[in-house]
């Protein structure tokens, strides 16, 4: 048990430093590796409750994609990144105004919650949702995920071909002045668009 | 001292107050705000998580399974209208990104 409280510490430290860390570094490259290090920590906390597929999921998808994808552009992209963190000092107060407020509800409201077990009491969970005894993660997503959520799975599969999609079709870019075959044209070519007889005279070249 | 429910509940609150100070300070530079949004969308998924761990359910898993999908896919087309914004102005400026207002 102190074990599991130590790695639970440690974990919910190394999040939120990170966290922080994505919202203060001056150089956008060093806020994309901090936001690694948040994902790969926030699935240490993920492994600790017990949900170990989604744990390997958000390494395997936000570290090794999409985190991937924003240092892309980031390093893409040439841009004086100085200029963009004007204001910061101008929005500090605000910010930490907005954040402490905002900070203090949740928690109050999160430990309200969770010491009064009004979740357990109140909300009748849904008796397909639980776990049966002696089945591991994945399995028991996979039970609920195929049977009861599956028109959402389908869905969910379509919103990532549309984003797919719609992130080819921005920047996909034609360059002109590049020849690139036409299927079509090449398909409806016929003798007549083809070739063209000429009757020439003798003695006279084809002068065009 | 045994770690529960409202424990996670915390750390995904400091998350969220993080991503949402995020947007705050770094209002000219989208990339650091997209940044902070997948912040928020974690804080999300922790809180998703830790009741599916308290009522022994599995669908909370689920759900933070679809904001997983949903996130990926902002942050895929986010970045797209990024990088076409970007080769349009030379600047990814947001505070003066008003050209389509009508």
């Amino acid at each position: 048990m102190a074990l599991q409280a130590i790695a639970f510490y440690l974990m919910a430290v190394v999040t939120i430093a990170a966290g922080f860390g994505v919202v203060s570094a001056r150089n956008p490259v060093h806020s994309v590796l901090w936001l690694i290090l948040a994902f790969f920590s926030a699935a240490g906390l993920f492994v600790l409750m017990g949900a170990e597929f989604l744990a390997m999921l958000l390494v395997v998808v936000y570290v090794g994609a999409v985190a991937v994808l924003f240092l892309f552009v980031v390093m893409m992209l040439d841009v004086d990144f100085a200029a963009l963190r004007q204001g910061f000092a101008r929005y500090m107060p605000l910010g930490m105004l907005v954040a402490v407020i905002l900070a203090a509800e949740m928690v109050l409201v999160a430990t309200t919650v969770a010491g009064a077990g009004a979740a357990k009491d109140s909300v009748a969970p849904l008796a397909s949702g639980k776990v049966a005894a002696g089945v591991t993660n994945a399995e028991a997503i996979g039970q609920v995920l195929y049977t009861n959520y599956v028109y959402f799975f389908q869905a969910a599969g379509l919103v990532l071909l549309v984003a797919m999609i719609g992130a080819i079709v921005l920047t996909l870019r034609h360059k002109p002045g590049v020849k690139r075959q036409v299927i079509a044209d090449q398909v409806l070519r016929t003798p007549k668009t083809g070739m063209r007889l000429a009757n020439l005279k003798p003695g006279e070249g084809i002068g065009e | 001292m045994t770690i529960g429910l409202a424990h996670y509940l915390a750390v995904a609150a400091i998350l969220f107050t993080i991503g949402v100070f995020g947007i705050f300070v770094n209002r000219k530079n989208i990339i650091v705000i997209l940044m902070s949004v997948e912040l928020m969308l974690l804080a999300v998924n922790i809180n998703l998580v830790a009741f599916s761990a308290y009522l022994a359910d599995v669908t909370g898993q689920i759900f933070a399974m679809f904001v997983l999908t949903v996130a990926a896919a902002e942050a895929a087309v986010g970045l797209a209208i990024l990088v076409t914004f970007f080769r349009n102005r030379g600047d990814i400026a947001v505070d003066d990104a008003s050209m389509m207002k009508g």
